[in-house]
């Protein structure tokens, strides 16, 4: 794919990502993806009272992919699980500036990469 | 920002002495080759010499070189040329055709067309580095067997086959033997005098002349069908106005390929084993394809837990251009078939990448993108869930 169709936002996450890595111990955790589809995800959340206090995530996919995993860490930070369950694909491709039409799909690999990780520490703590 | 193009395989600049032979044919010698005035007759001598230049590269003799659009044309007029001449039932057990599961999209895309017409095609496996089985082509050969298409050189992995033993066991069973030698012209001597093939594609953008032009070299006694219809241009067997200033560029870059060859060959294996030897110090890395039989010019790479496509828009982000062979679709990525073919799995193939050389590339260039490939390799490597699995 053209990376001249990346916008700056685009470009600067992927190689400047936020929050890489993983937790040491994680409220919730969640990967989706698999080597043999091509893409993989993995988001771990650290909750307080409620609020997404921590967050890592790691990506072994394509330059959109890393830019929207690095994208979601950013904007659930500090926010609360139910605000957090809300985000969207179009959230985070809006957030970006945009993404190839062909690499949409990137972006909800991070959106179903937090809702398991959500659902994982619901799980955890009994609520939801 | 430097720039660094290693996708020589993909295209090639066109040469400088090329261009200077193409100018006169656009302004000055435009008429049509098959006029029979002045402008035409100057046209038609333009597109003539090229053909002695094209065959004389091959060491055969003008008449069997056929001036196409490109490397595309020449194989989709080889096969479906060939085929056509039989219903694709004719034969007791349907007319057959071979070629191997590697093969160009232009050959493979081919066969998988005539297969829907009814056509018998067999895609015959390769071994772990690229190369076919030449007893389980021999015993896939049946008295209804028309063609056999295996190409010359890989375009992704560089690996060569065995045309020479190919093209003995094609003629030992009266079949015919076309290869797509569109990555090999250039790399390889080719004497079409002495080897047992009848029929061989050619691109001119891949040997640094103007794209939208190609050659297809074909044996004098063979007969085929024209693919397309007209004015019965090319002996019949090509119609459409000859692309006079591609032709002659054409014709000018097989003649520099052959008066360069050894030259080119020594360039580009040094730097070729140069780069393979730096590749060599990152860890969890393979080389893909074959050690020896390979392209001097291409290198392919398969990085631990390091996603091609993502290297690459970092590398093309620092202004170095290499290539991946999968294909980002809507849903997911689609690994090279030429690497699953292999026997890569998935991760294997989409953490692969190609690395290909040409005349205009230095010592330089591979010292100026060595450290940013580490760089870029190391920082996906840290992003990477697959790596932490190490």
């Amino acid at each position: 794919m053209m990376n001249s169709e990346y916008t700056k936002i685009v470009k600067d996450h992927f190689f400047h990502p936020r929050n890489v890595g993983r937790l040491s111990t994680p409220s919730g955790s969640g990967t989706v993806g698999n080597p043999s589809c091509g893409d993989v995800m993995t988001i771990d959340i650290q909750v307080e009272n409620d609020i997404i206090k921590d967050v890592k995530f790691q990506t072994y996919g394509c330059a959109a992919a890393i830019a929207s995993g690095s994208m979601t860490t950013e904007l659930i930070k500090g926010r609360s699980i139910t605000e957090c369950k809300k985000l969207t694909m179009n959230n985070i491709i809006t957030e970006l500036g945009g993404l190839p039409k062909e690499k949409t799909h990137c972006s909800n690999l991070a959106t179903e990469a937090l809702k398991k990780a959500i659902n994982d520490y619901q799980k955890k703590h009994h609520c939801d | 920002m430097k720039e660094v193009y290693l996708d020589y395989a993909a295209s090639t600049p066109v040469d400088p002495e090329v261009i200077k032979t193409m100018n006169p044919y656009f302004l000055e010698i435009y008429g049509n080759p098959s006029s029979t005035h002045q402008k035409g007759l100057e046209a038609s001598k333009g597109v003539e010499n090229a053909r002695e230049q094209v065959a004389s590269c091959f060491n055969v003799s003008p008449e069997t070189i056929l001036f196409t659009s490109g490397g595309t044309e020449a194989d989709n007029l080889a096969l479906k040329g060939i085929a056509f001449q039989y219903s694709p039932h004719d034969l007791d057990d349907g007319s057959h055709i071979i070629t191997s599961t590697i093969e160009h999209p232009a050959v493979l895309n081919t066969c998988k067309q005539l297969e829907a017409y009814g056509y018998n095609v067999t895609y015959l496996p390769v071994d772990k580095t690229g190369i076919i089985d030449l007893d389980q082509l021999e015993e896939t050969i049946s008295k209804d067997t028309l063609l056999i298409s295996i190409m010359y050189a890989n375009n992704e992995i560089g690996t060569i086959e065995p045309v020479k033993e190919i093209g003995k066991i094609a003629h030992k069973h009266d079949v015919l033997f076309h290869t797509d030698a569109v990555q090999a012209v250039g790399k390889i001597p080719i004497d079409l005098s002495s080897l047992p093939i009848d029929l061989l594609s050619v691109s001119s953008h891949k040997i640094y002349g103007p794209k939208g032009v190609g050659a297809l070299y074909h044996n004098l006694g063979i007969s085929f069908d024209p693919l397309l219809q007209g004015g019965g241009h090319e002996q019949g067997k090509r119609s459409g106005t000859l692309n006079t200033p591609g032709i002659v560029g054409l014709g000018k870059a097989c003649e520099l390929s052959q008066k360069r060859l050894q030259k080119d060959i020594s360039h580009l294996k040094k730097l070729r084993d140069y780069l393979i030897d730096q590749l060599r110090e990152i860890e969890a890395s393979t080389l893909n394809g074959h050690p020896t039989k390979r392209l001097v010019n291409n290198v392919h790479y398969r990085f631990k837990a390091v996603e091609g496509n993502a290297l690459h828009s970092r590398l093309n982000e620092q202004g170095v251009y290499i290539a991946t062979g999968s294909a980002c679709s809507s849903k997911k990525i689609l690994p090279s078939h030429v690497l699953i073919a292999l026997g890569l799995t998935v991760e294997e193939a989409i953490s692969s990448a190609r690395f290909t050389v040409g005349r205009l590339t230095t010592t330089e260039d591979i010292d100026y993108i060595v450290p940013i490939l580490k760089e870029s390799i190391n920082n996906l490597r840290l992003i990477s869930p697959l790596w932490n699995q190490q």
